[in-house]
């Protein structure tokens, strides 16, 4: 299923537009109503019905004037985050079609259908299959395919349900008015004035002498929409490496049935990259649900995965895990299972060396229990360059960064001496209340941690760690670090922020208390 | 008087039976002596491998010593095989999540450590026993806050049975929680301990713990203070034994062995 659309094509590219006046107001009330939204300070017409556009009101109009035309107007305000999402959900629905779906904002759809048509019995049964859908969920839609992504579109601005021919493009598009390029209003406007009322007009002139007057960007559309050149359209997601699906003829909406549904799908599709050589890395479910909502799971692998069984079970801790279940509605009509990423898999013999082989199983498990439960959840760690000790150790999603994690070095510790480093480190110092009487820059005797007195019974120190003066803007200070042992054997790790006199004065110069805190516990 | 002899000794013959059929599983699996030699007298020789231990920190204040005596565990039970821990959100909160360097000098690798941070008690759990049934690890951690619910006895058997048929050796680390019934093999109540009190400065400050056996399958019980060197990687006996509680000084072994069953 190749997108890209060459002149020296095989197979004719083709594409269908559709476009859709998403309102809800389709249906023939008497009062005619108007939407309206904020453009320079006043509101303006942004869509109506049939009942308005009988009035002669028109879309761009002040809604003053409108309200002129026709005092009984039904007005209601623009909401343009719900229309953008009323797209998306279509364009979700729209992949059933086709991989190759592409928003044409604010409320137009692209579709390279390229290769596809003949699973639906042809063009015009795709068209009709897919107008009808929509217009039972109660959209009012204008489709076309054409050659070229702008050709169909140009068509759906003015007829509904047409099907261009290859090489017709030009005689299809020919009787239509300007306004129909789509473009902006002091382009069409201009033609007008200059007497070219259809695109037929403009396209007789000379190509130079438009450019100069319109610019160098009309006459590519002009181009492009009489078929002679081709825009490619920018899908939403990237077409997957590989796709299995199953259609059904009744829904289904059973959990036994999507899961051998599932196996089913994960036998065709491992199938078809093991021909290539090739093992998936990340894999989508999608739940095409009969009414029209689409509901994708995704599924990341560390390691290529070669082993149907294995994505069944990645796919099965997924679907347990879901914090909202899968809703099938009124049932599924379409299960569709795609690698979005795939590797090629160097095949390995297991049987003789078990070191590769537990590597596999860990990658394995780690691979089930992120399905499960999120991959920022299971980390191995990464030593980092610095010496602050809460940043010290970087945390890396373990599916990502497992061969990564096995070969560094960590700083070896010094033979013969105690832990010089805790066991538990806070994320954020928690501070301690430490009595004034202590020596000034000498560990204290007594502190308060969480509402609980110690009494300080050893000390070890300091450890004078500076920050990174060259990274943080602003005071930074310095730490002195102590080992404390308490009466009861509790070890600490505490530390007094700043130095005092130097870094702890106040405006004058005179010193000021520094603040405590601990920052771990020794074993 | 002769028939009374006869019985006892047939009694004590069965018994030994008994002893060999329970003890054969773990057999099996193979012990690892902790390197402190009166625990490892109690404990048959060692730590068993791939079954379910229990250590309990003394109350939230304890739990980096607890941490310290499984990351001890855990250092003789992996034999450098790769190492899944896994803890609850809420224990990084209360007690500090797990330092890397701070494992690195206890003398555990943090290249053999994989993390995992669930967010409940129960998917901790699921995720538990999903790891132990991995047998290329040398050890799961499981790192728990509190009463937890769904810890109860029939979680443990899972755990346990995941573990017996993998291999697998099982470490629980209960924060701030009193012992429930359950199916562990050993039970611990760790405590820290005082550095030496003649220690130069330079020499305090090695890992130290007040260590209770609480529950023993398959021994005496008995509290011990131990040392875990760094460097060897192993525990050891105090130069100076602290005066602690008398441990029991025999616990028969056919001691309750329905009550065995019952955690």
């Amino acid at each position: 299923m190749d997108a890209k659309v060459t002149p020296s094509r095989l197979t004719p590219s083709r594409k269908s537009a559709s476009d859709f006046a998403d309102l809800p107001l389709s249906g023939g009330g008497e009062k005619p109503s108007v939407v309206v939204i904020k453009e320079n300070n006043a509101l303006q017409l942004y869509a109506l019905d049939d009942a308005a556009a009988r009035q002669n009101l028109a879309i761009g109009m002040p809604l003053a004037n409108a309200r002129a035309i026709c005092p009984h107007l039904k007005v209601y305000d623009a909401e343009e985050a719900a229309d953008a999402k009323a797209l998306n959900d279509i364009a979700d629905w729209c992949d059933r079609f086709t991989p190759l779906v592409a928003l044409d904002a604010p409320h137009g759809l692209f579709l390279d259908i390229t290769g596809c048509a003949h699973l639906f019995g042809g063009e015009a049964a795709l068209l009709r299959l897919l107008c009808d859908a929509l217009t039972v969920q109660g959209f009012a839609v204008s489709a076309a395919i054409a050659a070229t992504a702008i050709c169909a579109r140009t068509m759906t601005r003015h007829v509904h349900g047409r099907i261009v021919a290859d090489g017709e493009e030009a005689g299809a598009v020919s009787p239509l008015p300007v306004s129909a390029l789509g473009v902006s209003d002091v382009i069409t406007n201009g033609l007008r004035r200059a007497g070219l009322k259809t695109i037929g007009d403009v396209a007789s002139r000379a190509r130079h002498e438009i450019t100069a007057r319109f610019g160098a960007a009309f006459t590519t559309r002009l181009v492009q929409a009489l078929g002679q050149g081709d825009a490619p359209i920018s899908p939403r997601k990237p077409p997957p490496d590989y796709i299995a699906e199953q259609r059904f003829a009744e829904p289904v909406a059973t959990d036994t049935v999507i899961s051998a549904t599932l196996s089913r799908l994960a036998v065709t599709l491992i199938a078809s990259m093991e021909k290539q050589g090739k093992g998936a890395r990340r894999l989508e479910a999608s739940f095409f649900r009969t009414d029209g909502v689409v509901r994708t799971l995704q599924v990341d692998t560390g390691q290529p995965v070669t082993r149907p069984a294995v994505v069944d079970r990645l796919f099965h801790e997924r679907l347990d895990a879901l914090a909202d279940p899968l809703d099938p509605g009124f049932g599924f009509d379409l299960i569709r299972l795609a690698a979005s990423r795939t590797e090629i898999v160097v095949q390995q013999q297991h049987d003789l060396d078990s070191h590769v082989h537990d590597n596999d199983e860990l990658a394995a498990l780690i691979d089930r229990i992120a399905a499960r439960i999120g991959s920022r959840r299971v980390v191995v760690h990464l030593p980092e360059e610095t010496h602050i000790p809460e940043r010290a150790v970087l945390a890396a999603p373990a599916q990502h960064a497992l061969a990564a994690a096995a070969q560094t070095a960590w700083p070896a510790r010094t033979k013969g001496e105690p832990p010089l480093r805790p066991l538990r480190l806070f994320a954020r110092p928690e501070p301690i209340k430490v009595p004034l009487a202590t020596v000034p820059d000498g560990p204290p005797h007594h502190f308060t941690w969480r509402r609980a007195d110690h009494t300080v019974v050893r000390v070890e120190g300091p450890e004078r760690i500076a920050m990174e003066w060259w990274k943080q803007d602003g005071k930074v200070l310095t730490r002195d670090y102590f080992r404390v042992e308490d009466e009861t054997g509790l070890r600490f790790w505490i530390f007094r922020d700043g130095l005092y006199g130097s870094e702890l004065k106040d405006a004058k110069g005179d010193p000021v208390a520094a603040n405590w805190f601990v920052h771990g516990l020794f074993a | 008087m002769g028939s009374a002899r006869t019985s006892t000794s047939t009694l004590a013959t069965l018994r030994g039976y008994i002893e060999c059929i329970e003890t054969q599983g773990v057999a099996m699996a193979g012990r690892i002596a902790l390197g402190h030699s009166e625990a490892d007298a109690a404990l048959q020789g060692g730590l068993a491998r791939g079954v379910l231990h229990e250590v309990f920190a003394k109350g939230g204040r304890h739990s980096a010593a607890a941490s310290g005596f499984i990351a001890g565990l855990t250092a003789r039970v992996s034999a450098r095989r790769p190492l899944v821990w896994v803890r609850q959100d809420f224990c990084e909160i209360e007690s500090g999540a797990l330092s890397m360097h701070g494992l690195a000098e206890i003398g555990l690798d943090p290249r053999a450590l994989v993390a995992v941070r669930a967010v409940d008690v129960e998917s901790a759990l699921r995720t538990a026993a999903d790891a132990l049934a991995c047998d290329a690890l040398g050890a799961v951690v499981l790192e728990v806050w509190g009463e937890a619910r769904p810890l109860d006895l029939v979680a443990s058997r899972k755990l346990t049975l995941a573990a017996q048929t993998s291999g697998v050796t099982g470490l629980l680390l209960r924060l701030a929680a009193e012992p429930a019934p359950s199916t562990a093999e050993s039970r611990w109540i760790v405590r820290a301990a005082h550095s030496p009190p003649d220690a130069s400065w330079s020499e305090w400050g090695a890992p130290r713990f007040d260590a209770e056996l609480v529950r023993n399958r398959h021994g005496p019980t008995g509290r011990w203070i131990m040392e875990w060197k760094c460097d060897e990687c192993l525990f050891s006996e105090t130069a100076d034994p602290q005066p602690v509680a008398a441990a029991p000084a025999h616990r028969p072994h056919q001691a309750g062995v329905v009550l065995r069953r019952a955690g």
